[in-house]
């Protein structure tokens, strides 16, 4: 773990060489009225003013659709073709947030449970985060309350707390940040001993994480699932958003003889989620389905993963059609 | 040596095609390739993803009992899209299976006792690898006796091997129909398992229950356990939830904080007591 | 507002209704509120920032349970309740429709055939920014159209906020859920997103009262309410026939008649 500074002309610097080095960067871009991971070439392409992007950038690493395998078939045989790691490339994630290096964790977790995931580990093998510390928050935000903060370091590789003078502060964390600060190692200075904690946002300590995980532990039937999810729509926005969600669906693309067996996203909130093919559903109603999101995330994830499911970003309260504010809903467990 | 791709299913080759009842057919199973066969293992209780190339996976316990090498066994109803494809296939074509999943029946801690299996329709499939086992095992455990019924004669699986266990002088098989699905020259009972289970009586002394099928059948067999003197601790069944991955990361299986797929397919009443029900 | 919150409670106090569905204060927006007693009744906000529509809640039996039920209705959301009932999806029996009118007071309705008549006079109209999307794409090639509608589409995760959105999804098994065949790959891909959206404006034709809330309900910004919303005005013209008129009795796509211009089916 090393401290450095680096300037804004070094920023530049480092930026164009990772990016000559022919890795794959994604940053926030704005487009559409919205604040989006997009592939860029220059730093210029990066936003600037926002709080945080719409969706999580754990596609890197869990992507929407991927394929398992693929097959062809043929006269009653089958031949199949593995997903091969080799395909996937080097990717710098850059201006991440503290909440979403965060969800790293979390996915790791549930990927490497027991059964190893080979497609998740090639490309988080593949993948250095670059994240920023937060100077701005909205109400949105929790992530204090969630073992996290604006200048949080877990899951990141470098971590980056910009300064009024348009440089930073430089947090190289891991191996795999060192090699990328190699890439530009001028471009880096000693470090200025600069307080990293005052140019991080303010963000208010909303409630008590372990007296949550207290109250969730006898709360499964509770009439507040009831209240609080009335208005839930039952749609995908929250889970899909989410840096931690990483609940899929096995589905086939086939094509004749051909077909590929693909991976993709899919959401505990969905009508459709514990169907059984007989008919019987052990989670018809939304109430169940708004229960199982918040037991699994802060009463399950952490008894059975050590880990919570939530990094507090806020994502799914901005993105629910029906202001399902997760803060809210969960500041009123505690309150009950 | 590079990580294994836990979702790349096997190939596997049917080697025999059963049909049990009407829609419900057994499979017989070679994997294609020797080292795959000779480096697999498995126990009684667990379970695989069968698929059928074109149309997906589907859950199904492996039928088979482990003590017999060579290949698996899994019985299914033709019911949805996958089981349909796979219902479509012909001795010598190639499936897929990856596993085995779950957990196992704790067979170990049974020695000495006597075992009440006891199952209904299409849920003898995941008795029939305990049962196996056992009988191949005879020498380690007590009395053996089987509850098995169905709907009507037509609709029991397993008519062969029925035979066979209703022939031998060390097991005890009690078969049944539900009233009005017997035949002219039906000898076995009329009544609907739960029923049949009172009246057989079996002691709980020393013994445990094993316990499978739709769960109208549970709901009335367990209390019927109870009233015999069965102990929570005593009585074993399977869940069945929806499952797409079966290795605890789709995220679909989970009952409470527990994973179908990996905390079971096995669980014992007295763990039944700690989850929700309403969540199987 | 006082006056709408009073005449809430009073419902609720009475026992004519079980529920009283309206706009509370959310986050950012008001937002849905269930008022189950007469109390409730006090968090109860309407204004033009109220953009959810509430007839989406109307289908869903788990949430409407078994007794009467006050609906507190924007002007979209009227023209949902008009269209729900052309598909027999309401009890009229069942259901106390109010709305607050542009002078403020508050109204309730008799019955649909009133909301029928009080709709009459409103038109519906497209924003600003709606507007100049809306020019753009006429302004393009098919092809150039494509190309937009295939980039927005890069977007979209198939959610499903779209459907879950509008009042008009109520099926209990929507197309995407069919396996068999799987009609719609359920991954999110550009082309098979298209397929979604392509689907859904389909199946809307005719129905689509253009409320926008599948567009609204986007968590990434596609205006998906456009395609919705064009189908809608073009079938106006071509099938005679305006979603949300009870009084016309049925569907654009759906219902027969013997005087249809039509003659292949006859």
């Amino acid at each position: 773990m090393e401290t450095k500074y680096i300037s804004k002309n070094g920023l530049n610097e480092w930026f164009s060489q990772i990016v000559k080095s022919g890795k794959r960067v994604y940053a926030p871009v704005e487009e559409r009225g919205k604040v989006e991971f997009k592939k860029v070439q220059a730093l210029s392409e990066v936003a600037e003013e926002y709080i945080q992007t719409t969706q999580s950038i754990k596609s890197a690493v869990f992507p929407r659709a991927e394929v398992l395998f693929s097959y062809e078939k043929e006269n009653g045989q089958v031949k199949v073709e593995d997903f091969n790691p080799d395909t996937v490339k080097e990717t710098v994630l850059w201006k991440v947030h503290p909440c979403d290096a965060a969800g790293f964790k979390p996915l790791t977790a549930i990927f490497n449970w027991d059964y190893t995931d080979k497609l998740y580990n090639a490309h988080l093998e593949k993948t250095t985060l670059v994240t920023f510390s937060c100077a701005k928050a909205d109400k949105s935000c929790f992530c204090t309350s969630v073992n996290g903060g604006p200048g949080n370091t877990s899951g990141s590789d470098v971590l980056l707390t910009m300064l009024p003078d348009g440089g930073a502060i430089v947090e190289i964390l891991t191996p795999k940040g060192e090699a990328l600060v190699q890439l530009a190692a001028s471009a880096f200075e000693d470090d200025k001993g600069e307080d990293k904690s005052k140019y991080l946002a303010d963000v208010p300590l909303a409630f008590d994480l372990e007296e949550v995980r207290a109250r969730l532990a006898t709360a499964f039937d509770s009439p507040v699932w009831k209240e609080q999810s009335e208005r839930c729509l039952g749609c995908g926005a929250c889970a899909f958003v989410c840096p931690t969600c990483a609940c899929f669906d096995i589905q086939e693309d086939a094509h004749g003889s051909k077909g590929k067996r693909i991976r993709c996203w899919d959401s505990c909130g969905f009508s459709l989620f514990t169907l059984h093919t007989s008919g019987h559903n052990p989670r018809a109603v939304q109430s169940q389905r708004w229960r199982q999101r918040i037991l699994h995330k802060f009463s399950y994830m952490p008894d059975r993963l050590s880990v919570f499911g939530c990094t507090g970003c806020g994502r799914c309260s901005r993105a629910c059609p029906v202001d399902m504010n997760i803060l809210e809903h969960i500041t009123s467990i505690t309150k009950k | 040596m590079s990580e294994q791709n836990i979702y790349l299913p096997y190939l596997m080759t049917i080697d025999k095609i059963t049909n049990e009842a009407p829609g419900v057919r057994t499979f017989k199973l070679k994997f294609q390739s020797e080292e795959e066969a000779n480096a697999f293992n498995f126990k009684a209780g667990q379970f695989g993803e069968y698929s059928a190339f074109g149309e997906g996976e589907s859950t199904f316990c492996i039928a088979s009992s482990p003590t017999r090498k060579g290949y698996i066994e899994c019985t299914f109803r033709e019911t949805g899209k996958v089981t349909s494809g796979l219902a479509a296939l012909e001795e010598g074509s190639t499936m897929g299976f990856r596993g085995p999943f779950g957990n196992t029946f704790p067979m170990d801690d049974w020695k000495g006792k006597s075992l009440v299996f006891i199952a209904g329709g299409i849920a003898l499939p995941p008795m029939r690898c305990v049962i196996q086992n056992a009988l191949d095992l005879r020498e380690n455990f007590k009395d053996i006796t089987i509850v098995y019924g169905a709907k009507s004669v037509n609709d029991l699986v397993y008519k062969d091997e029925l035979k066979e266990w209703a022939e031998r002088p060390d097991v005890n098989l009690v078969t049944t129909v539900d009233p009005g699905g017997e035949t002219p020259d039906w000898k076995g009972e009329i009544g609907f398992v739960p029923t049949v289970v009172e009246k057989t009586a079996p002691s709980p002394e020393n013994t445990i229950a094993i316990v499978c099928g739709p769960p109208i059948m549970i709901k009335f067999t367990f209390p019927v356990l109870e009233k015999l003197g069965f102990k929570d601790d005593q009585i074993y069944t399977t869940l069945e939830n929806r499952m797409k991955c079966g290795v605890g990361k789709c995220g679909r299986c989970n009952v409470g904080k527990l994973y179908v797929c990996k905390d079971g397919p096995v669980f014992s009443k007295e763990q039944l007591n700690d989850i929700p029900a309403e969540e199987y | 507002m006082d006056k709408l919150r009073e005449k809430a409670a009073a419902l609720l106090a009475d026992g004519t209704v079980t529920m009283v569905l309206g706009y509370e204060e959310g986050t950012n927006k008001p937002r849905p509120l269930f008022c189950h007693t007469a109390e409730q009744a006090s968090k109860l906000v309407y204004s033009s920032q109220c953009i959810n529509n509430l007839a989406v809640y109307l289908t869903k039996k788990e949430i409407m349970g078994a007794g009467k039920v006050a609906i507190i209705a924007t002007i979209p959301t009227l023209r949902s309740i008009l269209q729900l009932s052309v598909e027999n999806q309401l009890n009229e029996d069942n259901l106390v429709v109010i709305t607050v009118t542009d002078k403020d007071e508050v109204k309730q309705f008799a019955n649909f055939a009133e909301i029928e008549a009080y709709i009459a006079d409103f038109q519906l109209k497209l924003d600003g920014k709606e507007q100049e999307i809306i020019t753009k794409l006429e302004g393009m090639s098919r092809e150039e159209r494509f190309k937009f509608w295939m980039e927005e589409m890069s977007h979209c995760f198939k959610c499903y906020a779209c459907r879950a959105a509008c009042p008009l999804c109520y099926c209990t098994k929507c197309i995407v859920e069919e396996n068999r065949p799987q009609w719609i790959n359920p991954w999110a891909a550009p082309l098979a997103n298209m397929e979604w959206q392509i689907n859904r404006a389909m199946h809307m034709a005719g129905r689509c009262t253009g409320c926008g809330a599948c567009g609204d309900a986007c968590p990434v910004g596609i205006p998906i309410h456009l395609l919705t919303r064009k189908m809608m005005e073009d079938l106006a013209p071509e099938f005679g026939f305006t979603p949300g008129q009870p009084s016309k009795n049925g569907n654009a796509l759906s219902t027969w008649k013997a005087d249809d211009k039509e003659n292949f089916i006859r």
